[in-house]
């Protein structure tokens, strides 16, 4: 459009930047993530270790093998490419602005991390290792953290599907019928917020396998935040979807399932989140009773022997489980609750 | 007849006799908010119930609806008494009160749906959207509407079941003065294609004398109907005509609403508060 313009056209409407606003280069920008592990790899090759590390199979390989620096290698070579793609293809230009800053900033991270511990020694052994020794400690047990991790993810969805489906079905029944509401309330009041693992005891004595255990733990954890949330959103269905679903001959099974089930998942959703977020605690405390296997397991078993390169790597494992189920019910919800975006006015 | 397929578009004789509805508080009190409404709509007839807030107008289209039972007194539909909702009778509201998480199209298909018969339906369905002007909007949400729009669908929702009686409280009382006026022709030229009887809430006098054969004017505490007036005008209407104005005036008149010694009914916007 602005190529038909005459020139005292363009002239009046010239835009003047403003000064200092002036957007860095593209290419500058992807840069960035490969400066920063320059440094870093710097800081771990020139400057002394002031640490003593402890003797791990990491001893019997040389240097540059060492896990720390070889990713730091493979984060440059994977910045150069995206550097020289985003000149290529400049549609992949604005992932790149957004996500090299990111980049660079987690490095730069990791390079602060080596440089108080390892290098300048002001957070001391055995209690904070620098990177490339919880690194090695990832890589010597990854058969034994992807066990626990495995073992972990189906305790937690074992306990968080029972929960959701419990919660949902007290949540509607609570919601719909009066009578039902008049007797569940004051129950739900007292029990529901007892944290699920003051119940330890109780479920203890219920089963003799620990699987179980944990499973009801975490599907008491899940229950109380789904039951309420699903009761809120049935019984806040706005009567005018009812008055009309009855109007155009709809039954009782229609309104519950077709109207008030679908009105309320914006807070059945709110609800897996608050139920998600209360089944990760329970999980590491659930794996505390007699199960021998999982994160929380590990964890503490690490912890006993003092192994604190082995304590990070699994809660460094931990951290990628849970957001990686976190981002996976976002997904979910993003496409249950299409309806819901957008502002869009026709 | 009922709940079986397409039926033919004739309406059907509406009769209220001697209604009165209270509402009870927790507290043990109660207002009367019918008091012995007897009312008679003939088939394919288009009548308006017009009133100031509170003189239990919705409330008695809720009646008919069969959302809630009558205190006392009798609803029939032909020759049904009304016992509770059906598919006979469409309701529409002024929040078009379409469902946000079903596309326009399963919107107006809903009421085929319940029914089991939306595969013998389907060319209905898409007759309606066409009919309101939404074909091409068949596959956004209700949120991507405009209100007019909404209105328009929620109208083509509620006639795709075909009902005998269709109830319309104060549909287009949301709407801006220009899409008002054209959905009134919509709703009119709906109701010549169909024959539905239609009973419309309003608090537009306007609107009222422009769609409606009859014009029922209710007053509150208690409600009731203080008069009845035919609108003898004939189709289609002028709105500028001077037996309209003449109407209009007639009907403000009735209402206490003429402006300077407003005895009686209150502050002269009574009528356009929303109920």
């Amino acid at each position: 459009m602005a190529t038909s313009l005459t020139d005292s056209q363009s002239t009046a409407l010239r835009v003047h930047p403003q000064r200092g606003s002036t957007p860095l280069p593209s290419a500058l920008i992807a840069l960035l993530p490969t400066a920063a592990a320059l440094v870093a790899l710097a800081v771990h090759r020139f400057l002394p270790d002031a640490q003593l590390p402890p003797l791990t199979w990491l001893e019997t390989v040389p240097s540059w093998q060492h896990p720390y620096p070889l990713i730091l290698c493979t984060l440059i070579a994977c910045s150069l490419l995206a550097t020289t793609l985003q000149a290529a293809f400049r549609s992949l230009q604005p992932s790149i602005r957004h996500f090299s800053p990111l980049f660079a900033g987690a490095v730069a991270v990791l390079g602060a991390w080596e440089l108080i511990t390892v290098k300048l020694n002001w957070l001391h052994q055995p209690f904070f290792p620098g990177p490339d020794e919880v690194l090695g400690a990832m890589i010597e047990q990854r058969k034994i953290l992807l066990e626990s991790a495995w073992h972990s993810l189906q305790l937690l969805l074992a306990g968080y599907c029972v929960g959701v489906i419990a919660g949902i079905v007290t949540g509607v029944l609570v919601g719909w019928f009066s009578q039902f509401r008049y007797w569940a309330m004051p129950a739900l009041k007292v029990v529901g917020p007892i944290p699920a693992t003051a119940l330890i005891p109780l479920v203890m004595a219920l089963w003799k396998d620990s699987f179980l255990c944990a499973v009801a733990l975490i599907a008491f954890a899940v229950w109380f935040p789904m039951t309420i949330l699903t009761s809120s959103g049935i019984a806040n269905v706005r009567q005018s979807y009812l008055d009309v679903a009855r109007t155009l001959g709809a039954g009782r099974i229609y309104l519950i399932f077709r109207v008030a089930i679908p009105a309320a998942m914006p807070n059945i959703f709110i609800g897996l989140f608050m139920g998600l977020g209360a089944s990760f605690l329970t999980l590491i405390v659930a794996e505390t009773v007699g199960v021998k296997a999982g994160l929380g397991w590990y964890l503490r078993w690490q912890q006993g022997s003092m192994e604190y390169a082995k304590v990070y790597g699994a809660l460094i494992i931990s951290a990628a489980f849970f957001s990686t189920l976190m981002t996976m019910l976002f997904r979910v919800r993003d496409w249950v609750l299409q309806w819901q975006k957008g502002v869009i006015k026709w | 007849m009922v709940n079986s397929g397409p039926r033919t578009g004739s309406g059907s004789t509406l009769s209220i006799r001697e209604v009165s509805k209270m509402h009870f508080a927790a507290d043990g009190s109660f207002v009367l908010a019918l008091d012995r409404i007897t009312l008679n709509v003939a088939a394919g007839e288009m009548l308006a119930l017009v009133g100031p807030s509170g003189c239990g107008k919705s409330t008695l289209l809720r009646l008919i609806a069969g959302l809630e039972p009558p205190t006392t007194g009798e609803l029939w539909v032909g020759t049904t008494p009304i016992v509770g909702p059906s598919a006979e009778r469409g309701l529409m509201f002024q929040d078009h009160g379409l469902f946000p998480w079903l596309s326009v199209r399963r919107n107006v298909e809903t009421g085929l749906a319940i029914r089991g018969v939306l595969r013998q339906c389907r060319h209905e369905v898409e007759e309606f959207m066409r009919l309101v002007g939404l074909e091409e909007f068949a596959d956004v949400y209700p949120h991507q509407l405009s209100g007019g729009m909404a209105q328009r669908a929620a109208l083509a929702r509620a006639l795709v079941n075909n009902p005998q009686v269709l109830l319309l409280d104060e549909p287009l009382g949301a709407l801006d003065q220009f899409t008002r006026m054209r959905m009134q022709d919509e709703i009119l030229r709906l109701w010549k294609a169909r024959g539905t009887t239609m009973v419309l809430v309003t608090h537009d006098i306007d609107e009222a004398v422009y769609t409606c054969d009859r014009i029922a004017i209710m007053t509150p505490r208690p409600g009731r109907i203080e008069r009845v007036i035919d609108v003898q005008l004939e189709r289609p209407r002028q709105r500028n005509d001077r037996r309209f104005t003449e109407l209009r005036v007639e009907l403000l008149e009735t209402l206490h609403l003429t402006g300077g010694d407003n005895r009686g009914i209150g502050p002269s916007n009574a009528l356009a508060a929303k109920e």
